[in-house]
């Protein structure tokens, strides 16, 4: 009985415990409600991703109004996929919050943090269940509107800026997007998206699909911060409370790029967008100057959040990358890597958040020395580093397998290098990092730096841990993967 | 205990060793016990798996499957044998000789030392036991990246910069080239497991096989073929038990060991010869043994000297792998052996002066033989194999390249060898005659032998280096199934 309902409970239990969360007046007591929630959300997750690896397409109608009339939400392998990574990210970082938030903000302000996490937490689970293209703009703005709140309570000022100009990049996101459902809605006369990829075809060669597929991709890619509409994420990223921006960096691109998926894949159909239109050689150059520029520039930048926030831009150029490249094994890579990627910037924005949580700010040259104070916390950064170099063992390699596979199919050989050739760039800026900390002297002013508590380190740890072991045992990440793309191709 | 099992442990004793040493950390003579019954338990797993292989068994296992198609796996096969049975032989001589020179030089940090050492050579068992490429390049960035902290040993910023070089040109050469050819691989032939005969014949084009194999040629860094050769020199800030042990045996032996083993079981022995794709590589490694040679001669640090020495020293073992005959792959294996037991001798003495001496200068030489006789009795062994000349090592592995040079009609790498022998001898000579015949100059410091530990572990090297000489039967007997000779 209860089974038919996980995807309505998936999204309403953390909507109705947001305002419960509001009014507990103690952060304690508002961490513990919220870390329950959050820890009932995997488990849904997963009996979800379950349900649909067996039984195929989950179709629900939220108040059993059939659909197109009705919301319907409808889960196929690749948002189960997403559901279970955001859930799960959103589980293992909450045990992390508590220490971590009081040493951030003050005692009355983390009510709010948690109501805001729960909001955020409704929101980007909702963009990944439903299956309504206006639905999903009402769930993106909910996780929009949140995630500025929790960006704009980081420790310092510059975190209002940083919250100011993601609130304005992403409203601007937010209303391409419903502009381009408009338009689709205008010439279909439905915001369903099984409806929509049904109806499309017959109007497809006509200007206003155009115009709505052009505003819808600008939209979303404001939204998952393709270069170069991602100048507001540095900034953001780096600002934030760290476990806001371990949370957001695993989950919110993510759920972007899922509808990116979504909509080239399944409403447009990947032969539409990828192949007839001029689109994937503009994106594939978009996608390669991520992973290059991104990649640069964090080897260039000082203080480590901001660089880790570069080089999530540029990982988010790798998976836009295997959607460009428009083939099974690409989208495999893709969403993939969006798992990966997922778990290894979470695991180094932990680890960081947990070096702030000591030092304050972490800058390069803050951290000489610091192996020997924390040696836990910068061995999870050397292997986290070693999953962005993409080395056998870890999932970066798995990622990375995938898109040069892909590239090799097509003969194109100069991505296959490029590809290669970029993560040696992950290896300058993650090097610099464990060089600073194992070989460089230790100024006098870290004596009294030390190890995190154990409730942010074991945390961090676990998705550290989740780095290898999906590394080594693809069968959860790669094989869902590529059943996903296989659904969202339409091959059998 | 089945073969594939004894493998399987043979790896997990350094890992297990590694984590007793960590344990042992204030506790030295407990850690060096500990380290010194590793290396030798392991010796004993890997020499046990000896009589199997001799008799034409290949012990396998498969223990895990990371994405279908890309299995963990292990075979044992001649080659491997023999390069595990080197290294694992060597490791025991040098945790000796670490012991001297570690303590006799206060060292820092010892522990980690032989932390990473440790796990260095569990990396280097499973490169050789490596049964696909994709377990070959698991444990080849394992080896880089546990060699890459006793690179930077010292902390000063010259070992930091050498640090740098040393990651960047390795795993960058790995990931962009190394890795491409083994999606290739995968991809064209549906598998990366290594087969006799070789596994991409009559798949790609003759055109694709020569891109395939420059791709693998340089992309293994650690061979250092010219213009990738780079970081090995700038490795010599290390320690020298590091220098002797792994930027003469494992690490760099693990990078020709791979180019011989892709030749013979990747790209095939045959089908080189057949298309012909390959021959420019006689040409590459031909010329990296000249230059090297030449560099190697202006050298007046004798640590410098000896790194361009193995430079050259190691594109030797793949000219006479491109020279793509059976005889050529046995003068390929050998020399992989002979090389090893030479050059650590040659690096132990280095270290020995060192620390005796504290001398590390060419120049500085003259007359030291009379004060070390032992240390330098055994650096003219090391050299006499270096040059080729009996009773050396050396001169086996080089008699069966020009051998295989002549037979083949490679008239480029017969000049090759012959010049480059001449060039070894007017570089290592005088460093020799210097030693024993010229007078001390006044004034130098009052000095004996090194420590005893390292003057063991040197003549036992030197040792090994005749004994290859005078008893080859193992090492050939190994290298000549490997070609499919009887």
């Amino acid at each position: 009985m209860i089974a038919t309902h996980l995807p309505a409970l998936q999204v309403v239990i953390p909507l109705l415990a947001a305002p419960i969360c509001a009014m507990l007046r103690r952060g304690s007591h508002a961490w513990a409600w919220a870390t329950v929630v959050s820890w009932t959300m995997p488990v849904i997750a997963v009996a979800i991703l379950l349900q649909v690896l067996e039984g195929g397409t989950i179709s629900y109608w939220i108040g059993s109004w059939e659909p197109p009339w009705g919301i319907e939400y409808r889960i196929d392998t690749a948002n189960a996929f997403v559901l279970v990574l955001v859930s799960a990210i959103g589980a293992v970082v909450m045990p992390y919050a508590r220490a971590s938030l009081e040493r951030e903000m003050p005692a009355d302000r983390q009510v709010w943090y948690y109501t805001m996490y729960l909001l955020c937490l409704t929101g980007l689970l909702g963009m990944a269940a439903t299956g309504d293209a206006f639905n999903v703009f009402v769930f993106m703005e909910i996780a929009s509107l949140s995630s500025y709140v929790l960006i704009a309570l980081g420790r310092d000022r510059r975190a209002l800026v940083a919250a100011y100009q993601y609130l304005i990049v992403g409203t601007i996101g937010a209303t391409f997007y419903v502009i381009g459902v408009g338009f689709l809605y205008v010439m279909t006369g439905t915001l369903n998206i099984a409806d929509l990829a049904e109806r499309l075809p017959l109007v497809e060669n006509q200007r206003p699909v155009f115009v709505g597929l052009a505003f819808l991709t600008v939209g979303l890619s404001l939204k998952l911060a393709l270069f170069p509409l991602h100048f507001w994420l540095p900034g953001a990223y780096a600002h934030a409370p760290s476990v806001a921006t371990a949370f957001l960096a695993a989950s919110a691109t993510k759920v972007a790029i899922y509808l990116m998926l979504r909509f080239f894949f399944t409403v447009f159909g990947a032969s539409y967008p990828l192949a007839d239109l001029a689109i994937p050689a503009l994106w594939i150059a978009l996608s390669l100057a991520a992973i290059v520029l991104a990649s640069i520039t964090a080897i260039y930048e000082n203080d480590v959040k901001r660089m880790l926030a570069f080089s999530s831009v540029a990982q988010i150029g790798y998976i836009t990358l295997g959607i460009g490249l428009n083939s099974e094994a690409g989208l495999t890579g893709s969403i993939v890597h969006l798992f990966n990627h997922g778990l290894m910037k979470g695991a180094l924005f932990l680890l960081v958040g947990g070096i702030a949580y000591s030092t304050g700010a972490v800058t390069v040259d803050r951290i000489a020395g610091l192996a020997r104070r924390m040696p836990l916390t910068f061995a999870g950064l050397v292997i986290g580093g070693m999953s962005m170099v993409g080395v056998p063992g870890t999932v970066g390699f798995v990622s990375k397998w995938y898109l040069v596979l892909a590239a090799v199919e097509r003969g194109w050989w100069w991505l296959a290098v490029l590809i290669v050739a970029s993560s040696v760039l992950a290896l300058v800026y993650m090097g610099r990092l464990v060089e600073a900390a194992y070989f460089r002297p230790a100024p006098a002013s870290s004596a009294g730096d030390q190890e995190m508590p154990l409730s942010m380190l074991v945390p961090a740890w676990v998705l550290v841990g989740a780095c290898v072991y999906f590394g080594l045992d693809t069968g959860l990440t790669a094989e869902v993967a590529a059943q996903a793309a296989r659904g969202l191709l339409g091959t059998p | 205990m089945s073969g594939a099992a004894t493998m399987l442990l043979a790896m997990a004793v350094p890992l297990a060793g590694a984590l007793l040493i960590a344990l042992s950390h204030g506790r030295p003579n407990q850690r060096e016990a500990v380290t010194l019954v590793t290396a030798a338990v392991m010796f004993g797993l890997v020499a046990s798996l000896v009589p199997e292989v001799m008799a034409g068994g290949r012990p396998a296992t498969q223990p895990w499957t990371v994405l279908p198609g890309l299995d963990l796996q292990f075979v044992l096969e001649p080659l491997g044998m023999l390069f595990a049975l080197v290294a694992s032989f060597l490791w025991i001589v040098n945790s000796i000789y670490s012991i001297g020179y570690m303590r006799a030089n206060q060292e820092p940090r010892q522990t980690s030392f032989y932390v990473f050492f440790a796990l260095a050579l569990s990396a280097t068992l499973g490169i050789a036991f490596a049964g696909n490429l994709f377990t070959l390049f698991l444990f080849y960035e394992m080896l880089t990246l546990s060699t890459y902290p006793l690179v930077t040993h010292k902390r000063t910023d010259e070992a930091l910069r050498a640090g740098r070089m040393y990651l960047l040109l390795l795993i960058g050469s790995s990931i962009v080239l190394f890795l491409p050819a083994i999606v290739w691989v995968s991809w064209a032939a549906g598998t990366t497991t290594f087969a006799p005969g070789g596994i991409v014949a009559g798949v790609l084009t003759p055109g694709e096989t020569g891109w395939l194999l420059a791709l693998f040629a340089f992309g293994i860094g650690k061979a250092a073929i010219m213009p990738m050769h780079r970081w090995l020199p700038a490795a010599m800030v290390a320690p020298t038990p590091v220098s002797a042990l792994l930027h003469a045996v494992a690490v760099v032996k693990a990078g020709v060991f791979s180019i011989v083993k892709i030749t013979v079981y990747v790209v095939g022995v045959d089908n080189l010869a057949r298309v012909g794709a390959g021959d420019w590589l006689v040409y590459a490694a031909g010329t990296t043994v000249i230059v090297a040679s030449l560099i190697a001669l202006a050298q007046d640090n004798l640590k410098r000297r000896l790194a361009y020495s193995t430079v050259s020293q190691l594109s030797y073992v793949v000219l006479a792998a491109a020279i793509f005959t059976p005889v050529s792959i046995v003068a390929a294996a050998l020399h992989i052996a002979a090389h090893a037991f030479g050059k650590i001798t040659l690096f132990f003495a280095a270290g020995s002066i060192y620390t005796a001496a504290h001398k590390t200068e060419v120049s500085e030489l003259d007359g030291i033989g009379r004060r070390m006789p032992w240390t330098m009795g055994a650096f003219a062994i090391g050299a006499l194999s270096m040059i080729g000349v009996p009773p050396a090592a050396g001169f086996i592995s080089k008699w069966y390249m020009a051998g295989a040079a002549l037979a083949a009609g490679e008239n480029f790498a017969l000049a090759v060898i012959v010049l480059s022998t001449l060039l070894n001898a007017a570089y290592f000579v005088p460093i020799v005659y210097a030693a024993f015949l010229k007078p001390e100059p006044a004034g130098g410091p009052d000095h004996g032998e090194a420590p005893w530990p390292m003057v063991v572990a040197l003549v036992a090297t030197a040792a090994g280096t005749v004994l290859l000489f005078l008893l080859p039967n193992l090492p050939l007997s190994l290298a000549r199934q490997l070609a499919g000779l009887p």
